[in-house]
Order: C-alpha cells, then sequence, then structure tokens
C-alpha cells in the first residue's frame, strides 16, 4: 500500500485541536490557532481525519 | 498516554450545568468560559483552551466517543461553511446583546425580574426552584437567568450535532471558536507557516 499522509483544509478547519489529540503520534498541532498543521512525523493512520468534527482532514499519497 | 488536570475539566464542565438546577447565581462562573478563551487568544495568541482546556468539548467527546452516543457521520457541508459560522457567531451575539439590554431593564428598574429560563431562544421554562431572594440586587439574578438560558441552549445544541453529526461538531459552529479563531487569524496577519 502506497504511504499516506493527513493534509488539511486550511479553509475549512477550525483549529479545535481534536486531531491533536487523536495523534498518537504528536503529528499533528495547531499553528496560532488558526489551523492544524501535519508534520513529517504523520504516518498516515488516519485518526485525525476520523475525529476532525469539520471533515477538514483527507489523506493523500504522500510524495 | 498521561493524563492532565485539564483532562477532567468535563467535570467542571457537567458540575456547572447541574448547579444552575439547584441555585441560579452559579450561573456567573460560566463568564469563565467567555473570559479564559478571550484572554489566551488576545495575549497568548493560541487556541489552547479548545485545544486542551475546554470542559464542553471534553464532555462532547466522552458522550459521542467513549460512550459511543455519536452517529460519527460528517456535517453537512452547509453548517461547516464560513457563511453560517460568522452568521451563527453574529445570531448568537446578538441573542447575547439582547440578554445584556434585559440585565439592564431590570437595574434601572423598568423590567421585573423573570425567574425563567429561556431554552432554544423560545421556550421560557419556569426557574423558580432555583432562585432565592437574596440581598443581591435583582439585575444579579437576572443576568444568572440569561446567562444560563445561553450556556444550557449551547449544550443542548452540542449535544443535538454530537448525536447526529461527529462527538464534538460543535466545535464547528461555537461561537467561542469562532471567535477566538478570528483574533489569532488577526495576530497572524502576514505571517505564513512555519515548516
Amino acid at each position: 500500500m502506497a504511504k499516506r499522509k493527513a493534509v488539511v483544509d486550511k479553509t475549512h478547519c477550525v483549529a479545535c485541536g481534536c486531531c491533536t489529540t487523536a495523534c498518537k503520534l504528536h503529528a499533528i498541532t495547531v499553528f496560532r490557532g488558526i489551523y492544524a498543521q501535519v508534520s513529517d512525523r504523520c504516518v498516515g493512520c488516519a485518526k485525525c481525519a476520523a475525529m476532525c468534527p469539520a471533515d477538514a482532514i483527507r489523506m493523500e499519497a504522500a510524495t | 498516554m498521561k493524563k492532565h488536570f485539564y483532562d477532567y475539566l468535563w467535570i467542571a464542565s457537567a458540575l456547572y450545568l447541574i448547579l444552575g438546577f439547584f441555585n441560579i447565581l452559579f450561573a456567573w462562573l460560566g463568564l469563565l468560559c467567555f473570559m479564559i478563551p478571550l484572554m489566551i487568544s488576545i495575549f497568548g495568541k493560541s487556541k489552547a483552551y479548545c485545544n486542551r482546556y475546554c470542559g464542553r468539548g471534553q464532555l462532547f467527546s466522552l458522550l459521542g466517543q467513549t460512550l459511543r452516543l455519536s452517529r460519527n457521520k460528517p456535517m453537512p457541508r452547509f453548517l461547516k461553511s464560513r457563511i453560517f459560522r460568522y452568521g451563527f457567531l453574529a445570531f448568537f451575539m446578538t441573542m447575547f446583546g439582547l440578554m445584556i439590554t434585559q440585565t439592564v431593564g431590570v437595574f434601572l428598574n423598568a423590567d421585573s425580574l423573570k425567574t425563567a429560563v429561556t431554552l432554544l431562544w423560545t421556550f421560557r421554562v419556569p426557574w423558580t426552584f432555583a432562585y432565592t431572594e437574596t440581598a443581591l440586587p435583582a439585575w444579579v439574578s437576572q443576568f444568572a437567568f440569561g446567562f444560563y438560558s445561553i450556556m444550557l441552549t449551547s449544550t443542548i445544541l452540542g449535544i443535538v450535532l454530537m448525536v447526529l453529526y461527529k462527538p464534538r461538531a460543535w466545535c464547528v459552529c461555537c461561537p467561542m471558536g469562532t471567535m477566538t479563531q478570528l483574533v489569532c487569524k488577526a495576530h497572524a496577519h502576514g505571517k505564513t507557516e512555519q515548516n
């Protein structure tokens, strides 16, 4: 299976931080209270995407 | 994962709602849920309140995720749109303003104290059981009834959203969340992502 990574739709992210509590690797953080940002540690487990109330996270093939 | 003290703030949120059934004056404590997030966003330039300390959010997570009361379905697009979020914030602030107007009315003795809680901005529920006459002026109690109405209404809406959609669906349209995000956006204006 191809490697995946979480990608945040910044226009829909409400910066609630649900994704940060879902991420076991602390790979997703809230940037300045505006939107979530994903670090290189992301392994593409999609836990954050499942939690996101705004459905602002989608999984994409890692480049 | 290690638990912190702030992982238990849902107890405070639940307690707040319960206390309102016994003495309405406890409603004043709800101002903390208004002031702290605003202060954190203005001076701390972050949404740490939403991210860590929001007891209400934790309560919804507990009910929806741990107790599996949520359908866990995506929200309709309309509810996630900026227009709806900002519109809801404006509506919420208008209703807040009306509540303040009522309080001022009682303060000026133009209105009498109404010992009722208005749910969903429509249904007036008699709440005399939580009211005892004190030496405090009537407007103090009027504000408490008005504020508790807002808190209970938003909790009810949050629970409905939690059941229908994702556990923390309320966070999407939460007026406090929208407001603090706007403050953070204003702070970060012109600054870009660091990595």
